[in-house]
């Protein structure tokens, strides 16, 4: 269930500071979210796809992320032309488009892909291990990231459990369907899983404590940085202006 | 329940940000390491619990059961949420930076809603406990899509069909974690009381 399919490569992306790489991909997104006219969302989109290019991700695997919120944008193109007032665009039978519907369901199609593709880029290529020990670095709160490190080790854990109800429940004929039989037996199953789960936090518990568990997780891996790394801030800092100056640029010219 | 990035306006993921990290740092000043496993552990089996898909009619909905985890958790259920979020948002890649904050507030907002008030119900009159537990269930999917109804309309009026839409379609999800609410807080007071005890439950 769990892949981190972009963590492990080589590439200039990789060989980046996590710190400067969460940093940039921050900065990218919420200036894109935060943009509104098409040159710079376009522009904003190119970028995305140079880095996901300079991390030599498969494309496909990078496109088929992207369906995942194809869904919700479909709603969005099949209600908003439509139904946002304003002059019409196109006319198609009764269906009327507008131009500012259109316009509205376009930037948000393009900044969702754009934001997308850049934490493809940036952020899922580092292991989560990483991110973790990097956000702490860059100031989270300790017990936060303690937290995420811990729960990231035992899902998998979890999701074996879950897999063995799974399987008990199909041995026994389980047939889900829409009924209440149904439920309450989805019900029992997660039910046996928070069980299963707080025994196993009991004993996890109890071995940390006799390992002397002070509340921190010590990182072995140097985070140094290298020249490179501040070669690739420049990079990013130079894209970073390019979106400003084109979304913003012409109220400094006035 | 997640809000795409690029849909919302500033002051939206703003406030959805500022509203986050108060409540995680509430969540976290008020867990000690003691109960860091726990938390860890039960935060996993909310994330699988999460991916399970159960049948409606012809089609599918996956369940978010926050209302549960809210009940089982109190306050630590911020930072738990949003610990979900970064790993689903890692692992299946929805990104989700600049909405981490909104998403947070929308499911981990009504939790804490529900924790108080079936507390407050069990404690009443614990004899309500399995139509508190219902209600709550319930109430949490209710609240969050709510929750994020606001937040579409507060970006831009045209959202206000979409956001009917998202609410529309999250009135069987309604119902449905209501009645596995019930069921799984009935099957944990009979298999393992200790795990309501420690939220809370009176005995």
């Amino acid at each position: 269930m769990i892949q981190e399919e972009f963590a492990i490569g080589e590439s200039c992306i990789h060989r980046l500071c996590p710190q400067f790489r969460i940093v940039g991909a921050t900065l990218f997104s919420t200036v894109i979210a935060l943009s509104d006219r098409l040159p710079t969302l376009i522009t904003g989109l190119v970028i995305a796809i140079l880095f996901v290019c300079l991390a030599r991700l498969d494309s496909r695997k990078v496109f088929k992320k992207l369906t995942v919120i194809w869904g919700f944008l479909l709603l969005l193109w099949l209600i908003i032309p439509l139904t946002m007032p304003g002059q019409a665009l196109f006319k198609l039978g009764p269906l009327t488009f507008t131009q500012p519907g259109v316009m509205l369901a376009l930037g948000i199609t393009l900044k969702a892909n754009a934001i997308l593709i850049l934490f493809s880029a940036l952020v899922a290529t580092m292991s989560l291990a990483v991110l973790g020990h990097s956000l702490e670095k860059m100031g989270i709160s300790a017990k936060l990231v303690l937290l995420l490190l811990l729960t990231y080790r035992y899902i998998s854990v979890i999701e074996q459990e879950y897999q063995k109800l799974r399987r008990a429940a199909a041995i026994r004929s389980f047939r889900p369907g829409t009924n209440m039989h149904t439920y309450k037996t989805y019900a029992y199953l997660i039910g046996m899983l928070f069980v299963r789960a707080a025994e196993r936090a009991q004993r996890v518990h109890q071995a940390m404590r006799c390992r002397g568990f002070n509340g921190k997780f010590y990182c072995l891996q140097e985070f140094s940085v290298a020249p490179r790394d501040w070669i690739g801030s420049m990079f990013m800092s130079l894209g970073i202006a390019v979106l400003l100056f084109l979304e913003w640029g012409g109220l400094i010219w006035k | 329940m997640h809000i795409s990035e690029g849909v919302l306006s500033g002051p939206v993921l703003v406030s959805g940000a500022v509203l986050a990290v108060v409540g995680v740092a509430i969540g976290l000043k008020r867990l000690d390491y003691d109960n860091m496993p726990r938390t860890a552990i039960l935060a996993a089996a909310f994330f699988v619990a999460s991916l399970v898909h159960v049948p409606v009619g012809l089609s599918n909905v996956h369940l978010i059961l926050n209302g549960l985890l809210g009940i089982l958790l109190g306050w630590s259920v911020f930072p738990t949420i949003m610990i979900a979020l970064v790993l689903q948002g890692v692992f299946f890649q929805f990104g989700g930076i600049t909405t981490l904050g909104v998403n947070t507030v929308v499911m981990a907002l009504p939790a804490i809603s529900v924790y108080y008030i079936v507390q407050f119900l069990w404690h009443k009159k614990p004899s309500w406990m399995l139509p508190a537990a219902f209600f709550g269930g319930f109430f949490a999917v209710f609240l969050s899509s709510i929750i994020l109804y606001a937040a579409l309309m507060f970006t831009q009026d045209a959202f206000s069909e979409v956001a009917a839409v998202v609410v529309i379609t999250h009135l069987p999800l309604m119902v449905i974690e209501g009645i596995i609410t019930a069921f799984c807080i009935a099957f944990l007071k009979k298999v393992q009381p200790s795990l309501l005890i420690e939220s809370g439950l009176p005995t």
